[in-house]
């Protein structure tokens, strides 16, 4: 091999290095933007109006079982955690949380959850069930305005199962999370803009769905939308992606519930 | 559980014109739509929305299958004098909810 081609080979390669290392860069905090930012003026006043907000309807529904006493030990949320608009302020922006009886990590509905059987000897609630939507819909709210915080330092390895699962190409179409959300956002994809795709807003109201949904429910649209094979709700790879995305949108301020196109 | 959302100013001046907000839960259901089995989902929509202002109706209207889900109305309507705006949806399966709110007109 001549010297000339050897070059060109290596800086081919260094090429090649330095576009990897730039794909395996998380969206700097800077650059961070809120999808509210690209939303038309109707629908953000939709969002910023608690009387015209959708969303509001479920928090109404999730005050009403905050206080409800539910389980065999009819108890409610309220007999033990109070005024949620204290014991609840800014909770919602750090889950998922690290949970030291588990040694992982859980989601506000999966908390929500334990808290019903360990607490009120009740039912698990259903992913997307009126029910659990409205308890967590009104438990996000008390975190409106507060920014995210994950911890990290007990969740590094969920935060970076999570980020091996956003980059990894997947579906039929080959193409990973952040392919679109990382490197393509503010573009066009069949006429909507992209968007980073920060779960800052969850549960929130889509007005595609007329409902409002979870962001697990938000990451399956995704997946099938890329012709992938899905993961169930509550699962260990749908809890990973939520970690990191938490994570990317750190320092983010949350706007349950949101409104979405 | 029938929730609605309603904005209805508290205080007004005479003869103002203001503005009246609703949000109302209900799925919307079109009857258009078929279950995974087969089988057609029976209808079920809010069919008529009427506000009074002391007992006079001053708006109502009809809605049908191609409304969305959780139906949003807004009106105007001018504050004549103080006292009741009430607000009734109808619809199918027995479906009746009503909310009510007082103005004070100075």
């Amino acid at each position: 091999m001549s010297p000339m081609r050897c070059a060109a080979l290596l800086a081919g390669l260094l090429i090649v290095a330095s576009a990897i290392a730039g794909a395996s860069e998380d969206l700097p905090r800077e650059k961070q933007r809120s999808s509210y930012d690209d939303m038309a003026p109707a629908t953000r006043a939709m969002q910023d109006a608690d009387t015209d907000n959708p969303g509001m309807l479920w928090v109404l529904d999730g005050e009403a079982l905050w206080r409800a006493k539910t389980g065999s030990a009819a108890r409610a949320c309220a007999d033990c955690h109070g005024d949620a608009k204290q014991s609840m302020a800014g909770v919602a922006a750090r889950y998922p949380a690290f949970d030291a009886k588990r040694g992982g990590p859980v989601t506000l509905e999966g908390r929500i959850n334990a808290c019903r059987v360990e607490n009120q000897n009740a039912q698990t609630l259903a992913y997307e069930s009126r029910e659990l939507l409205a308890l967590s819909a009104y438990l996000a709210l008390q975190s409106r305005g507060k920014p995210i915080a994950i911890d990290e330092k007990k969740l590094g390895e969920t935060i970076a199962a999570g980020r091996d699962i956003f980059r990894q190409r997947q579906g039929q179409l080959n193409l990973s999370c952040a392919q679109c959300h990382d490197q393509h956002y503010g573009g066009k994809l069949a006429g909507n803009t992209i968007p980073q795709g920060h779960p800052n807003g969850y549960p929130l109201y889509r007005l595609e769905w007329q409902t409002l949904g979870s962001l697990q429910r938000r990451l399956r649209n995704c997946l099938t939308g890329i012709r992938a094979e899905n993961h169930a709700y509550g699962s260990r790879e749908l809890i990973a992606l939520e970690t990191y995305l938490m994570w990317r949108a750190r320092g983010m301020s949350m706007e349950s519930p949101a409104v979405r196109p | 559980m029938a929730r609605a959302l309603v904005n209805i100013p508290p205080k007004a001046k005479r003869g103002e014109v203001i503005t009246i907000r609703t949000l109302m839960s209900h799925q919307m259901e079109t009857g258009f739509r078929y279950s995974t089995t087969g089988a057609p989902i029976p209808r079920d929509i809010i069919t008529t929305f009427i506000a009074t202002y002391n007992g006079e109706e001053i708006f109502r209207a009809e809605l049908f299958p191609a409304i969305a889900a959780n139906p949003f109305i807004t009106f105007t309507t001018v504050a004549t004098e103080s006292g009741t705006i009430e607000l009734t949806w109808r619809g199918d399966n027995g479906f009746a909810a009503s909310e009510q709110a007082t103005i004070t007109v100075e």
